[in-house]
Protein backbone atom coordinates (compact mmCIF):
# COMPACT_ATOMS: atom_id res chain seq x y z
CA UNK A 1 0.00 0.00 0.00
CA UNK A 2 1.82 3.00 -1.22
CA UNK A 3 0.40 6.66 0.71
CA UNK A 4 0.18 9.62 -1.03
CA UNK A 5 2.67 12.56 -0.11
CA UNK A 6 0.68 14.50 2.00
CA UNK A 7 -0.21 11.32 4.78
CA UNK A 8 3.28 10.78 4.51
CA UNK A 9 4.07 13.95 5.79
CA UNK A 10 0.95 14.90 8.15
CA UNK A 11 1.18 11.03 9.37
CA UNK A 12 3.43 11.16 11.70
CA UNK A 13 2.19 14.33 13.42
CA UNK A 14 -0.66 12.59 15.32
CA UNK A 15 -1.62 9.16 13.73
CA UNK A 16 1.83 7.57 13.86
CA UNK A 17 3.90 10.21 16.40
CA UNK A 18 7.50 9.37 16.62
CA UNK A 19 7.69 9.49 20.42
CA UNK A 20 4.19 8.48 21.41
CA UNK A 21 3.34 5.09 18.86
CA UNK A 22 7.01 4.20 17.38
CA UNK A 23 8.39 4.48 21.00
CA UNK A 24 11.63 5.99 19.49
CA UNK A 25 14.02 8.68 20.31
CA UNK A 26 12.81 9.15 23.73
CA UNK A 27 16.20 9.44 24.95
CA UNK A 28 17.09 13.35 24.04
CA UNK A 29 13.41 14.26 23.97
CA UNK A 30 13.26 15.06 28.00
CA UNK A 31 16.18 16.59 28.83
CA UNK A 32 16.56 19.48 26.97
CA UNK A 33 12.36 20.39 27.67
CA UNK A 34 12.92 22.75 30.69
CA UNK A 35 13.37 26.33 28.52
CA UNK A 36 11.14 26.61 25.03
CA UNK A 37 14.19 27.97 23.62
CA UNK A 38 16.69 25.13 24.02
CA UNK A 39 13.51 22.75 22.63
CA UNK A 40 12.98 24.40 19.70
CA UNK A 41 16.84 24.65 18.94
CA UNK A 42 16.84 20.96 19.57
CA UNK A 43 13.92 20.47 17.03
CA UNK A 44 15.53 22.26 14.33
CA UNK A 45 19.10 20.18 14.67
CA UNK A 46 16.74 17.39 14.68
CA UNK A 47 14.75 18.61 11.73
CA UNK A 48 17.88 18.98 9.92
CA UNK A 49 19.94 15.96 10.47
CA UNK A 50 16.95 13.82 9.63
CA UNK A 51 15.80 15.44 6.82
CA UNK A 52 19.86 15.37 5.56
CA UNK A 53 19.89 11.56 6.71
CA UNK A 54 16.82 10.49 5.33
CA UNK A 55 17.67 12.24 1.70
CA UNK A 56 20.99 10.83 1.40
CA UNK A 57 20.40 7.45 3.16
CA UNK A 58 17.99 7.20 0.20
CA UNK A 59 20.01 8.30 -2.56
CA UNK A 60 22.36 5.36 -2.01
CA UNK A 61 20.56 2.60 -1.12
CA UNK A 62 20.72 0.75 -4.42
CA UNK A 63 24.32 1.28 -3.74
CA UNK A 64 25.07 0.09 -0.53
CA UNK A 65 25.54 -3.75 0.04
CA UNK A 66 23.29 -4.45 3.02
CA UNK A 67 26.18 -6.01 5.23
CA UNK A 68 27.29 -2.75 5.57
CA UNK A 69 24.72 -0.38 5.42
CA UNK A 70 24.44 0.43 9.33
CA UNK A 71 27.79 1.76 9.48
CA UNK A 72 27.00 4.03 6.52
CA UNK A 73 23.91 5.41 7.86
CA UNK A 74 26.10 5.53 11.39
CA UNK A 75 28.88 7.68 9.63
CA UNK A 76 26.40 9.62 7.60
CA UNK A 77 24.60 10.57 10.56
CA UNK A 78 27.53 11.28 12.33
CA UNK A 79 28.68 13.59 9.64
CA UNK A 80 25.65 15.44 9.51
CA UNK A 81 25.75 15.77 13.32
CA UNK A 82 29.03 17.32 13.19
CA UNK A 83 28.04 19.78 10.86
CA UNK A 84 25.07 20.72 13.03
CA UNK A 85 27.05 20.75 15.92
CA UNK A 86 29.68 23.42 14.25
CA UNK A 87 26.94 25.42 13.08
CA UNK A 88 25.26 25.88 16.63
CA UNK A 89 28.54 26.39 18.15
CA UNK A 90 29.14 29.34 15.71
CA UNK A 91 26.12 30.84 15.48
CA UNK A 92 23.84 30.21 19.12
CA UNK A 93 26.83 29.62 21.10
CA UNK A 94 24.94 30.09 24.68
CA UNK A 95 21.84 27.61 24.14
CA UNK A 96 24.75 24.87 22.52
CA UNK A 97 26.24 25.17 26.13
CA UNK A 98 23.14 24.72 27.58
CA UNK A 99 22.15 21.74 25.40
CA UNK A 100 25.25 20.15 26.00
CA UNK A 101 25.89 16.74 25.26
CA UNK A 102 22.60 16.28 23.58
CA UNK A 103 23.48 17.53 20.26
CA UNK A 104 25.53 14.85 20.38
CA UNK A 105 23.19 12.34 21.38
CA UNK A 106 21.04 12.87 18.36
CA UNK A 107 23.40 10.29 16.48
CA UNK A 108 21.94 7.71 18.55
CA UNK A 109 18.55 9.15 18.00
CA UNK A 110 16.66 6.00 17.19
CA UNK A 111 14.15 8.20 15.32
CA UNK A 112 16.92 8.50 12.78
CA UNK A 113 18.17 5.11 12.35
CA UNK A 114 15.20 3.90 12.47
CA UNK A 115 13.31 5.51 9.82
CA UNK A 116 17.01 5.47 7.62
CA UNK A 117 16.07 1.66 8.32
CA UNK A 118 12.59 1.40 7.74
CA UNK A 119 11.85 4.17 5.02
CA UNK A 120 14.68 5.64 3.47
CA UNK A 121 16.21 2.52 2.87
CA UNK A 122 12.69 1.58 0.82
CA UNK A 123 12.07 4.55 -1.01
CA UNK A 124 12.89 7.59 -3.24
CA UNK A 125 14.43 10.55 -1.99
CA UNK A 126 11.30 12.87 -2.43
CA UNK A 127 9.18 10.55 -0.58
CA UNK A 128 12.22 10.06 2.16
CA UNK A 129 12.49 13.71 2.56
CA UNK A 130 8.58 14.14 3.26
CA UNK A 131 8.60 11.05 5.76
CA UNK A 132 12.57 12.76 7.78
CA UNK A 133 10.16 15.80 7.75
CA UNK A 134 7.14 14.67 9.19
CA UNK A 135 8.75 12.53 11.92
CA UNK A 136 10.94 15.22 12.58
CA UNK A 137 8.02 17.42 13.04
CA UNK A 138 6.16 15.20 15.28
CA UNK A 139 9.10 14.71 17.75
CA UNK A 140 9.22 18.92 17.79
CA UNK A 141 5.38 18.52 18.38
CA UNK A 142 5.92 16.64 21.59
CA UNK A 143 9.22 18.54 22.63
CA UNK A 144 7.37 21.73 22.63
CA UNK A 145 4.51 20.73 24.09
CA UNK A 146 6.25 19.14 27.08
CA UNK A 147 8.54 22.56 26.95
CA UNK A 148 5.49 24.71 27.23
CA UNK A 149 4.30 23.31 30.25
CA UNK A 150 7.85 22.94 31.60
CA UNK A 151 8.91 26.31 31.34
CA UNK A 152 5.16 27.63 32.02
CA UNK A 153 4.52 26.24 35.38
CA UNK A 154 8.54 25.90 36.38
CA UNK A 155 9.60 29.12 35.63
CA UNK A 156 6.15 31.26 34.33
CA UNK A 157 7.34 32.45 31.23
CA UNK A 158 6.56 31.33 27.82
CA UNK A 159 10.61 31.81 25.42
CA UNK A 160 11.83 33.61 28.57
CA UNK A 161 9.36 36.15 28.35
CA UNK A 162 7.32 36.34 31.68
CA UNK A 163 3.84 35.37 31.19
CA UNK A 164 3.07 34.40 35.29
CA UNK A 165 4.65 36.86 37.53
CA UNK A 166 6.66 34.79 39.51
CA UNK A 167 6.80 35.64 43.68
CA UNK A 168 10.40 36.56 43.50
CA UNK A 169 9.59 39.44 41.50
CA UNK A 170 6.90 40.72 43.32
CA UNK A 171 3.87 39.04 41.19
CA UNK A 172 1.18 36.88 42.06
CA UNK A 173 2.72 33.19 40.67
CA UNK A 174 4.50 30.75 42.65
CA UNK A 175 6.83 28.80 40.54
CA UNK A 176 6.54 25.25 40.70
CA UNK A 177 9.81 23.97 41.20
CA UNK A 178 8.86 20.48 40.41
CA UNK A 179 8.14 21.31 36.52
CA UNK A 180 11.89 22.32 36.28
CA UNK A 181 12.98 18.42 37.79
CA UNK A 182 13.73 15.39 35.70
CA UNK A 183 10.50 13.43 36.71
CA UNK A 184 7.98 15.95 35.44
CA UNK A 185 8.88 15.38 32.13
CA UNK A 186 8.10 11.47 32.24
CA UNK A 187 5.09 12.90 33.64
CA UNK A 188 3.96 15.15 31.07
CA UNK A 189 4.98 12.59 28.06
CA UNK A 190 2.67 9.99 29.82
CA UNK A 191 0.25 12.52 30.02
CA UNK A 192 0.67 13.47 26.52
CA UNK A 193 0.61 9.95 25.30
CA UNK A 194 -2.60 9.67 27.48
CA UNK A 195 -4.27 12.55 25.93
CA UNK A 196 -3.44 11.36 22.51
CA UNK A 197 -4.87 7.92 22.93
CA UNK A 198 -7.63 9.34 24.21
CA UNK A 199 -8.43 11.22 21.10
CA UNK A 200 -7.07 8.29 19.08
CA UNK A 201 -8.56 5.53 20.55
CA UNK A 202 -7.00 3.08 17.64
CA UNK A 203 -3.84 3.52 18.65
CA UNK A 204 -4.23 1.84 22.65
CA UNK A 205 -2.52 -1.29 22.85
CA UNK A 206 -4.51 -4.10 23.22
CA UNK A 207 -2.90 -6.53 25.60
CA UNK A 208 0.26 -4.73 26.28
CA UNK A 209 1.70 -7.36 28.08
CA UNK A 210 0.94 -10.26 25.63
CA UNK A 211 2.83 -9.30 23.22
CA UNK A 212 6.07 -10.82 22.84
CA UNK A 213 9.28 -9.20 22.14
CA UNK A 214 9.96 -11.17 18.92
CA UNK A 215 7.33 -9.44 17.56
CA UNK A 216 8.84 -6.33 16.11
CA UNK A 217 5.97 -3.86 15.99
CA UNK A 218 7.53 -1.95 13.60
CA UNK A 219 6.59 -3.87 10.69
CA UNK A 220 3.61 -2.04 9.56
CA UNK A 221 5.80 0.84 8.98
CA UNK A 222 7.48 -0.29 6.11
CA UNK A 223 5.39 0.35 3.56
CA UNK B 1 41.98 9.85 46.92
CA UNK B 2 39.70 6.58 47.45
CA UNK B 3 37.08 8.62 48.88
CA UNK B 4 37.14 11.03 45.54
CA UNK B 5 36.62 7.69 43.45
CA UNK B 6 33.86 6.74 46.02
CA UNK B 7 31.93 9.98 45.50
CA UNK B 8 32.02 9.79 42.09
CA UNK B 9 31.05 6.15 41.88
CA UNK B 10 27.92 7.06 44.33
CA UNK B 11 27.32 10.15 42.04
CA UNK B 12 27.10 8.16 38.76
CA UNK B 13 24.75 5.27 40.31
CA UNK B 14 21.99 7.13 42.12
CA UNK B 15 22.68 10.96 42.52
CA UNK B 16 23.30 11.39 38.20
CA UNK B 17 21.76 8.41 36.92
CA UNK B 18 21.80 8.30 33.29
CA UNK B 19 18.29 7.05 32.74
CA UNK B 20 16.50 8.29 35.07
CA UNK B 21 18.23 11.99 35.38
CA UNK B 22 19.50 12.34 31.95
CA UNK B 23 17.35 10.01 30.12
CA UNK B 24 19.52 8.62 28.17
CA UNK B 25 18.80 4.78 26.77
CA UNK B 26 15.29 5.38 26.76
CA UNK B 27 14.58 3.43 23.43
CA UNK B 28 16.08 0.16 25.17
CA UNK B 29 14.57 0.93 28.42
CA UNK B 30 11.33 1.05 27.34
CA UNK B 31 11.24 -1.93 24.76
CA UNK B 32 13.24 -4.49 27.01
CA UNK B 33 11.62 -3.59 30.13
CA UNK B 34 8.40 -6.04 30.23
CA UNK B 35 10.29 -9.05 32.25
CA UNK B 36 13.07 -9.12 34.98
CA UNK B 37 15.40 -11.42 33.42
CA UNK B 38 15.73 -10.04 30.42
CA UNK B 39 16.35 -6.29 31.81
CA UNK B 40 18.96 -7.91 33.87
CA UNK B 41 20.72 -9.56 30.57
CA UNK B 42 20.46 -5.86 28.89
CA UNK B 43 21.53 -4.20 32.62
CA UNK B 44 24.96 -6.62 32.28
CA UNK B 45 25.67 -5.94 28.80
CA UNK B 46 26.02 -2.24 29.19
CA UNK B 47 27.92 -2.64 32.35
CA UNK B 48 30.20 -4.04 30.75
CA UNK B 49 30.34 -1.89 27.65
CA UNK B 50 30.61 1.08 29.24
CA UNK B 51 32.94 0.10 31.39
CA UNK B 52 34.89 -0.59 28.43
CA UNK B 53 34.17 2.02 26.06
CA UNK B 54 34.32 5.32 28.42
CA UNK B 55 37.92 4.59 29.64
CA UNK B 56 38.82 3.69 25.80
CA UNK B 57 37.85 6.89 24.74
CA UNK B 58 38.89 8.76 26.96
CA UNK B 59 42.34 7.38 25.89
CA UNK B 60 41.66 8.38 22.36
CA UNK B 61 40.42 11.80 22.84
CA UNK B 62 43.45 12.86 25.43
CA UNK B 63 46.17 11.29 22.82
CA UNK B 64 44.36 11.95 19.43
CA UNK B 65 42.09 14.39 19.51
CA UNK B 66 42.18 17.04 22.11
CA UNK B 67 43.74 20.16 20.99
CA UNK B 68 47.45 19.80 21.04
CA UNK B 69 47.09 16.22 21.39
CA UNK B 70 49.39 15.66 18.44
CA UNK B 71 52.39 17.00 19.55
CA UNK B 72 54.18 13.98 19.82
CA UNK B 73 54.15 13.89 16.06
CA UNK B 74 56.63 16.94 15.65
CA UNK B 75 53.85 18.88 13.80
CA UNK B 76 54.51 22.55 14.36
CA UNK B 77 51.19 23.91 15.01
CA UNK B 78 48.83 22.31 17.43
CA UNK B 79 46.45 20.63 15.55
CA UNK B 80 43.09 20.07 17.18
CA UNK B 81 40.58 17.30 15.56
CA UNK B 82 38.35 17.94 18.47
CA UNK B 83 35.80 18.56 15.58
CA UNK B 84 35.86 14.40 14.83
CA UNK B 85 34.88 13.75 18.71
CA UNK B 86 31.35 12.38 17.53
CA UNK B 87 32.88 10.27 14.34
CA UNK B 88 35.53 8.39 16.70
CA UNK B 89 33.16 7.86 19.52
CA UNK B 90 31.15 6.38 17.78
CA UNK B 91 33.43 4.60 15.72
CA UNK B 92 34.91 3.31 18.99
CA UNK B 93 31.79 2.14 20.66
CA UNK B 94 30.60 0.41 17.21
CA UNK B 95 33.60 -1.56 17.15
CA UNK B 96 34.26 -2.57 20.30
CA UNK B 97 30.66 -4.00 20.42
CA UNK B 98 31.59 -5.92 17.99
CA UNK B 99 34.88 -7.07 19.68
CA UNK B 100 33.23 -7.59 23.27
CA UNK B 101 30.57 -9.74 21.28
CA UNK B 102 33.33 -12.12 19.81
CA UNK B 103 35.18 -12.66 22.77
CA UNK B 104 31.89 -13.61 24.69
CA UNK B 105 31.25 -15.98 22.31
CA UNK B 106 34.81 -17.44 22.34
CA UNK B 107 35.37 -17.50 26.48
CA UNK B 108 32.10 -17.51 27.76
CA UNK B 109 29.07 -19.06 25.31
CA UNK B 110 27.08 -19.10 28.46
CA UNK B 111 27.10 -15.37 29.11
CA UNK B 112 26.93 -15.02 25.21
CA UNK B 113 24.12 -16.77 25.13
CA UNK B 114 22.51 -14.46 27.90
CA UNK B 115 23.75 -11.33 26.42
CA UNK B 116 23.48 -12.36 22.98
CA UNK B 117 20.84 -10.49 21.76
CA UNK B 118 21.29 -7.86 23.27
CA UNK B 119 24.91 -6.61 22.17
CA UNK B 120 24.21 -5.55 19.04
CA UNK B 121 21.50 -3.21 19.72
CA UNK B 122 23.76 -1.32 22.48
CA UNK B 123 25.61 -0.01 19.71
CA UNK B 124 23.27 2.73 19.16
CA UNK B 125 22.26 3.09 22.97
CA UNK B 126 22.34 6.30 24.11
CA UNK B 127 23.13 5.45 27.32
CA UNK B 128 26.62 4.26 26.24
CA UNK B 129 27.36 7.29 23.75
CA UNK B 130 26.16 9.73 26.71
CA UNK B 131 28.82 8.34 28.92
CA UNK B 132 31.89 8.82 26.50
CA UNK B 133 30.44 12.22 25.55
CA UNK B 134 29.74 12.79 29.44
CA UNK B 135 33.29 11.66 30.38
CA UNK B 136 34.82 14.69 27.76
CA UNK B 137 33.13 17.56 29.18
CA UNK B 138 33.89 16.25 32.42
CA UNK B 139 37.53 16.30 31.13
CA UNK B 140 38.12 13.04 33.23
CA UNK B 141 41.15 11.34 33.92
CA UNK B 142 41.48 7.35 32.87
CA UNK B 143 41.45 6.41 36.80
CA UNK B 144 37.96 8.61 37.23
CA UNK B 145 36.81 7.55 33.74
CA UNK B 146 36.86 3.66 34.57
CA UNK B 147 35.16 4.52 37.85
CA UNK B 148 32.99 6.41 35.47
CA UNK B 149 31.77 3.97 32.89
CA UNK B 150 31.20 1.07 35.61
CA UNK B 151 29.36 3.56 37.75
CA UNK B 152 26.91 4.93 35.30
CA UNK B 153 26.09 1.59 33.94
CA UNK B 154 25.48 0.18 37.41
CA UNK B 155 23.24 2.98 37.91
CA UNK B 156 21.45 2.14 34.23
CA UNK B 157 20.99 -1.47 34.68
CA UNK B 158 19.81 -0.89 38.31
CA UNK B 159 17.28 1.77 37.27
CA UNK B 160 16.22 -0.84 34.35
CA UNK B 161 15.87 -4.00 36.78
CA UNK B 162 13.62 -1.96 38.96
CA UNK B 163 11.11 -1.01 36.29
CA UNK B 164 10.69 -4.06 35.05
CA UNK B 165 10.25 -5.48 38.28
CA UNK B 166 7.46 -2.55 38.38
CA UNK B 167 5.82 -3.68 35.10
CA UNK B 168 6.03 -7.25 35.74
CA UNK B 169 3.63 -6.50 38.75
CA UNK B 170 1.45 -4.02 36.75
CA UNK B 171 0.48 -6.95 34.82
CA UNK B 172 -2.20 -7.35 37.33
CA UNK B 173 -3.67 -4.03 37.69
CA UNK B 174 -6.71 -2.37 35.36
CA UNK B 175 -5.25 1.33 34.31
CA UNK B 176 -7.65 3.74 32.21
CA UNK B 177 -7.79 1.88 28.10
CA UNK B 178 -6.03 4.94 27.33
CA UNK B 179 -3.11 4.86 29.44
CA UNK B 180 -2.25 0.93 29.00
CA UNK B 181 1.17 0.30 28.43
CA UNK B 182 3.61 3.15 27.40
CA UNK B 183 1.55 6.10 29.08
CA UNK B 184 1.54 4.08 32.26
CA UNK B 185 5.47 3.14 31.87
CA UNK B 186 6.25 6.90 31.42
CA UNK B 187 4.06 7.42 34.62
CA UNK B 188 6.06 4.58 36.71
CA UNK B 189 9.50 5.71 35.31
CA UNK B 190 8.76 9.46 36.70
CA UNK B 191 7.46 8.07 40.17
CA UNK B 192 10.73 6.19 39.93
CA UNK B 193 12.88 9.50 38.74
CA UNK B 194 10.79 11.18 41.59
CA UNK B 195 12.44 8.60 44.30
CA UNK B 196 15.96 8.94 43.27
CA UNK B 197 15.84 12.26 43.77
CA UNK B 198 15.61 11.61 47.34
CA UNK B 199 19.51 10.47 46.42
CA UNK B 200 20.15 13.93 45.36
CA UNK B 201 23.06 15.99 47.68
CA UNK B 202 24.38 12.88 48.79
CA UNK B 203 28.32 13.02 49.00
CA UNK B 204 31.22 10.42 50.30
Amino acid sequence: MRKNPRDVLFDPLFEDNPIALQVLGVCSALAVTTRMSTALVMSLAVIGVLVGSNVTVSMIRERVPSNVRIIVQLTIIASLVIVTDQILTAYAYGISQQLSIFVGLIITNCIIMGRAETFAMHNPPGRSFLDGLGNALGYALVLMFVAFFRELLGSGSIFGVTVLAPTTEGGWYRPNGFMVLAPSAFLLIGCFIWILRWWRPEQIEEDFDARALSEPRDQSHIR
Amino acid sequence: MLEHYLSLATKAIFVENLALTFFLGMCSFLAISRKVETAMGLGAAVIVVLGITVPLNQIIHQRLLEPGALSWTGLEDPVDLSFLTYLFLIGTIAAMVQIVEMAIDRFAPRLYRALGVFLPLIAVNCAILGGSLFMVERDYTLAESAVYGVGSGVGWALAIVVLAAIRERLRYSDPPPALRGLGLTFMVMGLMSMAFMAFSGILL
